[in-house]
């Protein structure tokens, strides 16, 4: 088996993942390549933790992007509950077509039984992220932000993530053909329950290398110079080193600031813009006053 | 000489010796993912390891040494696996017959054991006797801390209050348009959560064993889910406690808690460490509208005005900053020590914590914070 279960999305080797998820514009190092790999091979949920803006969401994006998969997100939220993650009926259309029976019936009036009938009809349902994955499946889910929501929903995603199924009284279950590929985020806002961990292969993001970071800005923004690419790396890495910054910024922040400073026009990093635009950067007054500092210090050198 | 099953799951039990919990079905995922990379490879087999037994970024670390040590067995000791114990320490049950006295039974001897109690409750607890200690340990029991409560976003129904239209209108269709009863609605509460940072350093190491107890209290018999109390200790570095202490026996999650601090009886270094907390989870949404309590002596070993700094941002991400010090209630205190003065303007309560009196003055103010 597993030839057929996301057909086409065999990996070979560990390689061969990165290589793809490199065509896409998302560089990976080993670390998270082999994870990815794993995940397909054993068909079990991705965990990704790790600081904001190091490519989480990202991932999964690339990830249905080189398999050509449709990306299903489910955003999570304090009280999110199994409705708004896997269907609800429209009521106001139910309402609508029961006027519409009402208004267009002959003398024989309206058969009860077959009028009840057609209100829980698939066309009446909305599905909502859970549910609309298993049936668009093979697709990639993302569960963006998982700790964000409560235990209760937590026990509800193991249920589903362990059977991919999903079970409507009036019309019955839902199973997927090919399961999703599962991919869930985590800020580590709350420890995650550990039945939840167990059922998925867990991966830690941290920041990128200087390297990688560069290849990184290279190959999201190829509009930025090489040279500023490397400037803007440098000193971004350099701020997260000195470890005096509230928020240090992750790799969209400085995907963010080498955008901007591409806008501006510069080629080069110069004090000017670079104090003008720090904006991308950082997002609090007393960072912004620390980065301006650094910059001069930087920049006299 | 090894078979490859047994190397690899000779590795897992040496990672839960290390304090990793490694299940069955996690050991179980290990060997399935190293199946798939291959056994040659250490590193892959690194990665494996990191993908299918861990679970934080604390594991990851004693992944990596754990794995490199039982690679190299020249290198780091073997670590053995560590006896736990299955049973309390030791039984804390109230004494009933307090001193050995004259045995006169009534009333007469009630009375003196309800003023010894009493006087135990004043008691610093530093200063007590190990047979005392037993006996205030049990008396944990009384205090019961109940979650402060913020407003949620969301309406209830409630027997007076506001109009509730769309209830009151869904009712009124039910019978076809006849005027139903009004319905009423008031706004929902939620309990807010507590974050207790319990400092573990040498100064503090008299105090080190009650304040726990009191926050084993605290995740105990507070709510669970959203709402729980979550532990952390500080010290030289910081380290998450509420899983050990989620314990219903206070002996034994205080033996757990005694397995997973690294760092007892070390230096102070507040600062740092509330920094870490702040970075690692305070600003992410721990700390943000929850009531943070510091118990800490404010003797600082590092720089006193990082401290000052990360207590203006603990003030701002918290609803409310109590700080709880040993040494506040005791005669001729005066907040003089650098890391007091620089941590009490950004600090909404500051309480006593000696004895079981303050203990349970502290659960009131939080109750009502």
């Amino acid at each position: 088996m597993g030839d057929d279960r996301h057909s086409g999305l065999e990996p070979g080797d560990v390689a061969q993942v990165a290589a793809s998820l490199a065509a896409t514009g998302y560089v990976c190092d080993d670390d998270l390549a082999t994870v990815v790999f794993l995940a397909l091979r054993m068909q079990r949920p991705l965990l990704l933790e790790g600081e904001p803006g190091t490519g989480k969401t990202a991932l999964a994006e690339a990830l249905a992007e080189t398999l050509d998969l449709p990306l299903v997100r489910l955003q999570c939220y304090e009280g999110i509950d199994a409705t708004q993650a896997l269907y609800d009926w429209d009521f106001p259309r139910q309402v609508l077509h029961l006027r519409a029976l009402e208004a267009t019936r002959g003398d024989d009036g309206v058969d009860v039984e077959e009028a009840e009938k057609s209100l829980f009809d698939p066309r009446f349902l909305l599905a909502r992220p859970v549910l609309a994955a298993l049936q668009q499946a093979p697709a990639v889910l993302l569960v963006d932000e998982v700790d964000r929501a409560d235990d209760e929903f937590e026990a509800f995603l193991l249920e589903v993530l362990s059977t991919y199924q999903v079970s409507i009284p009036e019309l019955g279950t839902v199973r997927a053909a090919v399961p999703p590929l599962v991919v869930l985020t985590s800020n580590r806002t709350r420890e995650l329950h550990d039945a939840l961990k167990r059922r998925c292969l867990y991966h830690w993001i941290d920041h990128p290398g200087l390297e990688r970071e560069v290849e990184i800005v290279r190959s999201r923004a190829p509009e930025v110079s090489a040279e500023l690419a490397r400037q803007v790396v440098t000193t971004v890495q350099r701020l997260r080193g000195d470890g005096g910054l509230l928020k240090p910024p992750g790799v969209a922040e400085t995907l963010d600031w080498a955008k901007a400073l591409s806008v501006l026009g510069a080629s080069e990093l110069d004090l000017a813009t670079a104090a003008a635009t720090v904006g991308a950067l950082v997002k609090y007054r007393e960072d912004g006053d620390r980065v301006k500092q650094a910059l001069d210090r930087m920049m006299a050198v | 000489m090894h078979q490859p099953d047994e190397l690899l799951l000779g590795l897992c039990r040496a990672l839960r010796a290390a304090g990793v919990p490694v299940t069955q079905d996690r050991a179980h995922g290990f060997l399935a993912a190293v199946a798939h990379v291959g056994l040659g490879d250490r590193e892959a087999v690194r990665r494996a390891g990191r993908a299918t037994l861990c679970a934080s970024p604390d594991d990851l670390e004693r992944l990596d040494l754990v794995l490199d040590a039982w690679f190299d067995p020249g290198g780091l000791p073997r670590p053995r696996p560590a006896s736990v114990p299955s049973r309390p320490a030791y039984s804390s049950l109230p004494e009933t017959d307090l001193e050995e006295g004259d045995g006169e039974p009534g009333e007469e001897h009630v009375r003196a054991a309800a003023s010894a109690t009493e006087v135990l409750r004043h008691r610093d607890v530093a200063a007590l006797s190990a047979a005392e200690k037993r006996r205030l340990d049990a008396m944990f029991g009384t205090l019961h801390p109940t979650s402060p409560l913020r407003r949620a976003a969301r309406h209830r129904r409630w027997h007076r209050g506001q109009v509730d239209a769309a209830r009151t209108l869904r009712a009124s269709m039910r019978r076809l348009g006849e005027p139903a009863d009004l319905a009423w609605r008031r706004r929902a509460v939620r309990p807010r959560r507590v974050v207790l940072l319990v400092d573990v350093s040498g100064s503090m190491s008299s105090y080190a064993d009650a304040l726990l107890r009191l926050a084993h209290r605290f995740v105990v018999a507070g709510p669970t889910g959203p709402g729980r109390a979550e532990v952390f200790t500080v010290g030289t570095r910081l380290t998450h406690l509420t899983r050990a202490l989620a314990v219903r026996d206070a002996d034994r999650a205080l033996v757990a808690a005694g397995a997973v601090v690294p760092d007892w009886s070390g230096g102070t270094r507040l600062g740092e460490s509330l920094q870490v907390f702040l970075d690692r989870w305070g600003a992410r949404g721990l700390a943000r509208g929850a009531v943070v309590v510091v118990m800490s002596d404010g003797w600082e070993r590092g720089d006193a005005a990082l401290l000052a700094e990360q207590m203006a941002r603990l003030q701002r991400l918290a609803h409310r900053v109590v700080w709880v010090n040993p040494h506040r209630g005791k005669a001729g205190y005066e907040p003089v020590q650098a890391g007091v003065r620089a941590a009490l303007p950004h600090v909404d309560d500051f309480l006593a914590g000696h004895s079981l009196a303050t203990y349970a003055e502290l659960v009131e103010v939080v109750a009502r914070a």
